[in-house]
């Protein structure tokens, strides 16, 4: 058969496709009724198994590329329509977040450990370390830096934990402040883990030892009432978004480092699926943190007391949510 | 045909793998598709239009915001941080696969088998940026770019996803109405007649000189002729291969 009578006997059938992918999503059942020879939910798969089979009729008879590249075109869009899932988020964020951030935190509870040991040893060296050994501060912290922690944790401050330059912008200021510093240190844990790992090895260590430094200092100083209780409220949802974001980027690592029986680059996109799902829970929980951090905890009218209890409350409610949530009826 | 003519494709095609960008794709009703990959110089295009993009909308705001004294500082800081981190992410899960920048440079994303984006997949590519950029100008993303066939970053690697040139459907037809046929003198094999068929497409859009240069190419099937003359003999062997005959006439008429 010449180019041209394949042409003229399939042409009318192209013609619907092209009207089938013009239309948009939604309005394509309707349309479908409407027109005649187009594309039906019914006709769909057959027609779609004709499409393709034209093209690979077309490729085997060495018609013209022109040709090819058209039908070609028709059937990509057309894959895309059909296969293309999307917004796998959209509609059950919230199952997400009632059910399957917890179990995916439980089934991937080997690297949210090591991520946690990675984030908290160190932490609770440094708070240790610098009660003993005072002038250790200065091996992490510089001196300025110490200095600026000092003031921003002083008793008679009014406003604990701000910078003195963002401090005078009031509450909505601190608010993105602390997202986009806090967002950072997320990403950086999660795409430290292309680099075999190391990379969120480092940042977890690293932001552990700073941490940790900045607590044992202002502990050390006698600040404690003003600094643990700023920190207390905001604490838990924080530190847990920053270890969850460390075990996606570690999970990552492992699948380079030990691809089991796939191909590394199969194992790396297998490892991206819930690695990404991880960075939207820890995502989700610095998001809760820098709201818990701006209007709660720099309210200083409280008593110390009630703050330590609060902040208690948290971190025992989202060792409860991550533990307990998703078991039950709903468990797979 | 006969030996040293330009036209034949050579043997060595078969056996040895082609070094092109195209990337091939099977669909599960076993259709082959090819795409096309981008490289790193339209991609570092395409990146540098969005920056341009993001800096012009970002001083905008801040010559407008400047105007509302502090609460302007802070969401122009909540601007930056949306600009830097979830723009590309909506753009690419929303506009087919493209941000502005890259559909302006005709490229679009796309996941490994041929399927658009969904926002994980793009969460993860963008979100590597971060490592992709270091130590400066991505230079780890161009780097890993040059170590794989697929021209992936990083970030591409880890989402499973491709950045292809976006193909138009609109074919350029054949303008003239040049419909006589001429039988090719001997056989000619799949490549010589698809060279052939390529020619008599593009032909009208040479100027006369060159398309009768490239004829000449074609010795043993234009044999002495003048380059004008050469170029017609070809165009009438493609009319032939194409089947521009007397059923030709009909169909063409009517589209």
């Amino acid at each position: 058969m010449k180019e041209n009578q394949f042409i003229a006997s399939r042409e009318k059938e192209w013609l619907a496709w092209d009207l089938w992918l013009k239309t948009p999503r939604q309005k394509q059942i309707e349309a479908g009724q409407a027109a005649e020879a187009a594309i039906t939910l019914e006709n769909l798969p057959s027609a779609f198994r004709r499409l393709c089979h034209d093209v690979s009729l077309a490729r085997d008879r060495r018609y013209s590329s022109v040709l090819i590249d058209a039908l070609q075109q028709r059937v990509l869009a057309a894959h895309q329509r059909v296969y293309g899932a999307r917004g796998d988020l959209r509609g059950d964020w919230l199952d997400f977040l009632e059910a399957g951030l917890p179990r995916l935190v439980r089934a991937e509870w080997r690297f949210v450990l090591a991520s946690a040991l990675l984030f908290f040893v160190p932490l609770l060296l440094c708070l240790m370390l610098a009660q003993i050994f005072p002038e250790s501060v200065y091996y992490i912290l510089s001196p300025d830096e110490a200095a600026q922690f000092e003031r921003m944790y002083a008793p008679e401050t009014e406003r604990p934990g701000a910078l003195p330059s963002a401090a005078a912008d009031g509450q909505l200021a601190m608010l993105l402040y602390y997202i986009g510093n806090n967002v950072r240190i997320d990403f950086q844990c999660f795409a430290g883990g292309i680099l075999f790992g190391l990379g969120s090895v480092f940042f977890l260590v690293y932001n552990g030892l700073d941490i940790g430094m900045v607590a044992g200092y202002l502990t050390r100083v006698g600040y404690t009432q003003t600094f643990w209780g700023f920190v207390a409220g905001h604490s838990g949802p924080e530190l847990i978004g920053a270890v969850l974001s460390g075990a996606a980027g570690l999970k990552i690592g492992y699948a380079l480092i030990a691809p089991g029986r796939l191909r590394r680059r199969e194992a790396l996109s297998e490892a991206a699926r819930g690695a990404v799902r991880l960075l939207y829970g820890a995502a989700f929980l610095t998001f809760c943190a820098a709201f818990v951090e701006s209007l709660w905890s720099p309210i200083r009218s409280l008593p110390f007391a009630l703050k330590i209890g609060a902040g208690l409350v948290f971190w025992g409610a989202l060792i409860v949510y991550l533990c307990f949530f998703g078991r039950g009826r709903h468990a797979a | 045909m006969k030996k040293g003519c330009p036209v034949l494709a050579t043997n060595a095609e078969k056996t040895i793998p082609r070094l092109d960008t195209i990337r091939r794709v099977r669909t599960p009703e076993g259709c082959e598709l090819e795409l096309r990959l981008a490289g790193g110089v339209v991609r570092a295009r395409a990146w540098i239009i969005d920056f341009l993009l993001r800096l012009l909308i970002l001083v905008g705001c801040a010559f407008v915001l400047s105007q509302i004294g502090r609460l302007g500082g802070a969401l122009l800081f909540l601007l930056y941080f949306l600009l830097e981190w979830l723009y590309p992410v909506v753009f690419e899960v929303l506009c087919q696969g493209a941000t502005p920048g890259k559909r302006f440079s005709g490229l679009m994303v796309l996941r490994d088998d041929g399927t658009s984006l969904d926002w994980s997949a793009s969460v993860a590519r963008n979100f590597l940026r971060a490592v992709d950029f270091l130590p400066f100008c991505y230079a780890f993303g161009l780097v890993t770019m040059g170590l794989n066939r697929e021209n992936k970053r990083l970030g591409d690697l880890l989402a499973g996803t491709l950045v292809v040139y976006r193909q138009t459907m609109t074919a350029p037809k054949v303008t003239d109405d040049d419909r006589k046929e001429e039988v090719p003198p001997f056989a000619l094999s799949e490549a010589e007649q698809r060279a052939l068929i390529e020619y008599r497409l593009r032909a009208p859009g040479f100027s006369r000189a060159r398309a009768g240069e490239l004829a000449r190419l074609a010795s043993p099937l234009i044999a002495d002729l003048p380059p004008d003359d050469a170029r017609d003999r070809l165009i009438h062997l493609g009319n032939r291969l194409l089947g521009r005959g007397a059923l030709a006439a009909k169909t063409e008429g009517s589209r």
